[in-house]
């Protein structure tokens, strides 16, 4: 219980901080609830599917088959597998650090681990024709024509701007939290 | 939910029929693993959770829009920025009111940083970065991104009208 208590303090403190609004203003108090409850219900929404997901890949794909083909040496299939799998996810950036930790687990390279990242938080393949829908196609094309390349190149200056012996801690703090 | 949440929905439960059926005590083990990993994370996703939920109570759509639709310029440009940095608004949410924002004058470049921003900058997430990450990598990504909004912005500036 006091575990639990001081696992979620954060959380807790901002409630009390909606309670205190709730108690002020009372108008007011009911939309931060109804928000905050609402982004819960979309988490719990898309949530669920992705960590199945990643469960079964952490014990059917074996490691070996992650260094293949987004690994050290991987080259350009490396990439552009990991754009894919960034550009296809649904759900906002914080969904893609689970998935980035499984990757580095598996041995993806660093780099390609970036590619993902980036691309996760802006290409969006899922929301696409709903950008294209509500701002046009020339809106939403030119954004993707811009980022695509973007992507790329911002996950290779991320991967050499920080220096080898912290992708190696990275790396390392994942390996120990294994899950079993 | 979205077609593309259903289809997620999909994949994983034929994937959890087929594991199951090749293996049991694998597919408990995967299920193991997803709840343990779902659980770690929660307490950090309550915390974004909620703090978005008090934004989006005080920052409204409306206020964004007074704001934003007034702008212009590299001021204009600035202040969606870091609305975009700060914030962290659904998708579904962002783009009808990126449209609203056009319909009230905001010019395309403000409409293209802020919807960068909105995506690719986590100013509520740093700190759950900084743990699955680092220090470094959450300033070197956020801050690329940061500056990247603005080579998108000027670019579609250029290219719409």
């Amino acid at each position: 219980m006091k575990q639990v208590l001081r696992t979620y303090r954060y959380f807790l403190a901002l409630m009390a901080f909606d309670l205190v609004v709730l108690a002020l203003y009372p108008q007011a108090g009911v939309t931060v609830f109804r928000k905050t409850a609402s982004n819960f219900l979309q988490m719990l929404s898309v949530l669920p599917p992705i960590f199945i997901l990643l469960g079964l890949l952490e014990v059917w794909v074996p490691r070996e088959a992650i260094i293949r083909f987004v690994g050290e040496g991987s080259g350009l299939v490396g990439i552009v597998l990991s754009l894919f799998l960034g550009a296809a996810a649904a759900g906002p950036l914080y969904g893609a650090f689970p998935v980035a930790a499984t990757m580095l687990r598996k041995g993806a390279k660093f780099s390609n681990v970036m590619v993902l990242l980036y691309s996760w938080s802006t290409l969006k393949l899922p929301m696409f024709l709903f950008e294209t829908s509500a701002l046009g196609a020339q809106f939403s094309v030119t954004r993707m024509l811009i980022n695509i390349p973007g992507v790329i190149v911002m996950a290779w200056l991320t991967s050499r701007l920080i220096p080898y012996a912290e992708q190696e801690a990275i790396y390392q703090k994942h390996l120990l939290t294994t899950t079993t | 939910m979205d077609v593309f949440t259903l289809a997620l929905y999909i994949v994983a439960a034929a994937g959890l029929v087929y594991s199951a059926a090749r293996d049991k005590t694998k597919t408990k083990k995967a299920l193991r693993i997803a709840w343990k990993s779902f659980s770690n994370i929660l307490p950090d996703f309550s915390v974004v959770l909620a703090l978005v939920g008090i934004m989006l109570t005080f920052l409204t759509p409306g206020m964004i829009s007074t704001v934003l639709g007034r702008a212009s310029g590299i001021w204009g440009m600035l202040l969606a920025s870091v609305v975009g940095s700060i914030t962290l608004i659904p998708g579904f949410v962002a783009f009808p009111l990126a449209k609203s924002l056009l319909d009230y004058g905001a010019g395309v470049p403000q409409i293209a940083v802020f919807i960068s921003t909105l995506m690719m900058v986590g100013f509520v997430t740093a700190p759950m970065e900084i743990k699955f990450f680092n220090r470094r990598e959450t300033i070197i990504r956020n801050g690329l991104s940061f500056a990247f909004s603005f080579l998108v912005a000027a670019v579609m500036g250029m290219v719409i009208r």
